[in-house]
């Protein structure tokens, strides 16, 4: 009775609220979508992995930290991957070759993201250089004082 | 009438503003002790200002507390159906009403400085209120022309929209307002370096001035960023607990920043060094603020081409901070090499330590601010690039673990000089805990490079913090002390809830029909049964956990997926159930075609920490403001005792002259 009662407003609902992503809401999610993989090692792979792709249809979350369908579809297809046997790197870049350098959280190193790099390697110098000049002259100008 | 009343309060507060500016600055046009006709009225405009914006915040407040539908920003963001809790905090949960607030923290600040502040020298405080006043009228003008919070429509709504439902919850009632007055109260700390740079005051007296707002500031960014993990790990369904998202980012820098400058300030405060740092992390810690304010409230984040379709609100943030960034940063170049640099220091010395981690601060806010910036500045140009933790967590580990290691010992060393023998036996202990920790975690099982590294800091930290109370009179020690010990203490132990939670975390997410259970770690979850339930202006399912623990009693965890109707919109409702080491998180979801439901539970050891030690660094922070404010008004009794002494020996001395 109460079952019924929820069913049919579930219904109403549906009806009543069409939300964005509708259509695709009503598909069953694909099996791996919200399933982990039998095996330990290869879901913690897979976890690992989906931490790293970003859910395209949401505002920064990674697919492991989305509802959203297509975040359970792209789930999907990275578990099942795993299990096929690809390797993490083979399934990011079979992701960025279908959706783009987007998907990936992990910037690679290429001509549109090299100042990702090259500007902390300059970081790293700069702040070297300050603490030198900051540091290291201060020891001689103590030394002579001294 | 209200919503009109609070306009013109608004423009009114805008007039004071510009006559605080004026006047304040006539107080540097005559030369030093004169009295400037003009700048008497500096203080009370800047305090009547204050009144005025605080007065028309309280009344957009009461209009969403009314839910007047007439005016434009109550209808598009309220409903008459929502608590009234949630009514009141939506008046900051959208655009205008948050800059309303934010310009009101920010006149309100100006009004504390300018009632309170009677140390520092008239021209210094005229020059500092001048700036406030400069700064605050750029976004009275923001709000006036741009955004008006209090815009009516031509004919009342019949019923409002609603706010977003991940919005509705009680951590947002508390990490915006926190998280905004840290951001704004940097806004006297810029001032303040702006006022005493432009009339050459950087001296221990001025540090002094400018200490408690950076460190109040301070406190309120650390506990609205701890606030706003929370709401995020807990209301966002999935346990994370920071996504290294552009808006958490944008509230990180000013922190990093603010975290830099609080630092330096003590310095100049105690040994009269770092002059020149403390303007410049003055002036980067509110550049931060207003940049974190642009990429939240220009739209900039949720496309950059829908911000250059409609950029009338960014572009005028945008203005306006390339005027007040690059203005103050043009002063500092100009007036910086006339600042003489303070004392000198070794580099094995606490100063020494201090300047080393303020680098690896900033260091770490040019990675941030990098990864950040980056991706919309490609998304400009089209190309589309995504940085995320993969990026940001290694790339400020490479500046952040020098920076702890440093931290473990600095608190250690002298003022001025030291020799690295003397702490010898205090070095040994923190480098032996450091690597027991790491080898005792990697003989249990092999975990992640950072997670295990962090395992291993977290207890060297420990006791590293509590070092300096060594061979100490417990008693005598003074607060602000203890306020470091225990501030250094909550990075230790936050930094432990996020090892373990990036180390140790179990995850478990299956479909399971009414009266299965499933096993986490050493729980095991039985789905008792799942019914819809009904609140004020949501429906949802509800999941019975049953939660045994070995063999212990059953503990129910309910949590539920509700679906929202104005506006519609689907949220989890995680369920918690928190023990003293870790959380378990439990999450609901949809049905599954053959009745089964999906359930997904987390055991997350020590995730707790994580804010636990976010309280505790805040704690430290008002413990130090406590402990200044004792020092500093038993220093005011002190010499108001002097001077009466002084006044009555003269007196005396004087007295006989009139008889003879």
């Amino acid at each position: 009775m109460i079952r019924a009662a929820f069913a049919a407003m579930l219904v109403l609902l549906a009806v009543l609220l069409p939300r964005p992503l509708g259509a695709q809401d009503t598909m069953p999610p694909a099996p791996y979508a919200y399933n982990q993989l039998d095996d330990p090692r290869l879901e913690a792979e897979a976890a690992a992995l989906m931490h790293t792709l970003r859910c395209l249809k949401c505002q920064s979350q990674s697919i492991a930290d989305s509802d959203a369908p297509m975040a359970g579809d792209m789930r999907h297809q990275v578990r099942s991957r795993i299990l096929a046997g690809e390797s993490p790197d083979q399934i990011r870049s079979w992701l960025i070759a279908r959706y783009g350098d987007y998907v990936s959280y992990e910037p690679e190193v290429s001509s549109t993201t090299w100042p990702l790099f090259a500007v902390p390697v300059l970081v790293i110098l700069l702040v070297a250089g300050v603490l030198l000049r900051r540091l290291g002259k201060r020891r001689s100008d103590a030394g002579e004082a001294a | 009438m209200i919503a009109e009343i609070g306009l013109a309060a608004l423009w009114l507060a805008a007039a004071l503003a510009v006559l605080q500016m004026v006047s304040g600055a006539m107080a540097l046009r005559v030369p030093e002790g004169e009295a400037a006709p003009l700048a008497i009225y500096t203080r009370p405009a800047a305090i009547v200002q204050a009144f005025l914006a605080v007065l028309a915040f309280f009344l957009l407040l009461y209009s969403f507390a009314v839910t007047d539908l007439s005016i434009k920003l109550v209808a598009t963001n309220s409903h008459s159906m929502k608590p009234l809790i949630y009514k009141l905090t939506g008046t900051w949960g959208n655009h205008e009403g948050s800059m309303l607030l934010w310009v009101g923290v920010l006149a309100a600040s100006g009004g504390l400085l300018a009632a309170f502040e009677k140390r520092l020298p008239e021209r210094t405080m005229g020059a500092t209120l001048a700036v406030q006043g400069f700064v605050a009228l750029g976004f009275y003008a923001f709000l006036l022309l741009s955004s008006n919070p209090f815009e009516r429509l031509p004919v009342p709504a019949v019923e409002g929209t609603g706010l977003n439902p991940l919005l509705q919850d009680i951590g947002l009632a508390i990490h915006p307002p926190t998280l905004y007055a840290g951001y704004v109260g940097l806004s006297v700390a810029f001032s303040l370096a702006m006022g005493a740079l432009l009339t050459r005051e950087v001296n221990p007296s001025f540090a002094r001035a400018m200490r408690p707002w950076v460190l109040g500031a301070w406190v309120l960014l650390t506990l609205g960023i701890t606030a706003g993990s929370f709401w995020a790990y807990y209301e966002l369904g999935w346990g994370g607990w920071w996504f290294w998202d552009p808006v958490e980012n944008a509230s990180l820098m000013p922190w990093l920043a603010a975290t830099a400058l609080m630092h330096s300030v003590s310095v100049l405060a105690a040994r009269d060094a770092l002059r020149t740092w403390t303007i410049m992390l003055g002036v980067l810690a509110f550049s931060m603020s207003m940049l974190g304010t642009f990429l939240v409230r220009s739209g900039v984040l949720t496309s950059v081409h829908a911000f250059a379709v409609d950029p009338e609100r960014g572009s005028f943030i945008l203005a306006l901070l390339g005027l007040y960034i690059g203005g103050a940063f043009t002063i500092f170049a100009l007036r910086a090499g006339a600042v003489a640099e303070g004392k000198r220091f070794a580099a094995t010395s606490r100063e020494g330590a201090l300047v080393f981690n303020n680098v690896m601060l900033s260091a770490i806010l040019a990675i941030v601010l990098l990864g950040t910036l980056y991706p919309l500045l490609t998304e400009a140009f089209d190309v589309r690039v995504s940085v995320g933790p993969p990026y940001f967590n290694p790339a400020s580990a490479i500046f952040a673990i020098p920076m702890l290691l440093v931290m473990a010992v600095g608190p250690l060393l002298r003022w001025r000089a030291d020799k690295p023998a003397r702490i010898q036996f205090e070095m040994l202990l923190i480098a032996a805990v450091l690597i027991g920790a790491i080898a005792l975690v990697s003989f249990f099982g092999s975990y992640p490079f950072l997670p295990l590294l962090g395992l291993g800091l977290a207890p060297a930290l420990a006791v590293a913090a509590v070092l300096p109370l060594r061979g100490r009179n417990l008693r005598r020690v003074p607060a602000a002390t203890w306020g470091m010990v225990l501030a250094h203490f909550g990075v230790a132990v936050s930094l432990f809830g996020m090892a373990c939670e990036g180390a140790f975390t179990q995850e478990r997410l299956a479909a399971v029909a009414p009266g299965g259970t499933e096993q986490v770690g050493d729980f095991s979850v039985t789905l008792e049964s799942v019914a819809p339930v009904a609140g004020p202006n949501w429906t949802a399912i509800e999941a019975r956990l049953a939660v045994r623990q070995g063999d212990g009693e059953p503990v129910i965890l309910s949590p539920q997926a509700r679906n929202f109707w104005s506006p519609p919109q689907a949220t989890s409702e995680s369920a918690l159930l928190t023990k003293w080491n870790g959380q378990l998180y439990a999450v609901i979801g949809n049905q599954a075609e053959d009745g089964r439901w999906q359930i997904r539970v987390w055991w997350k050891p020590f995730v707790t920490f994580i804010w636990y030690g976010g309280i505790l660094i805040a704690l430290g922070g008002v413990l130090a403001i406590a402990g200044r404010v004792r020092v500093d008004v038993k220093r005011r009794k002190a010499v108001k005792l002097g001077d009466a002494r002084r006044a009555d020996l003269e007196a005396l001395g004087a007295a006989p002259v009139p008889a003879e």
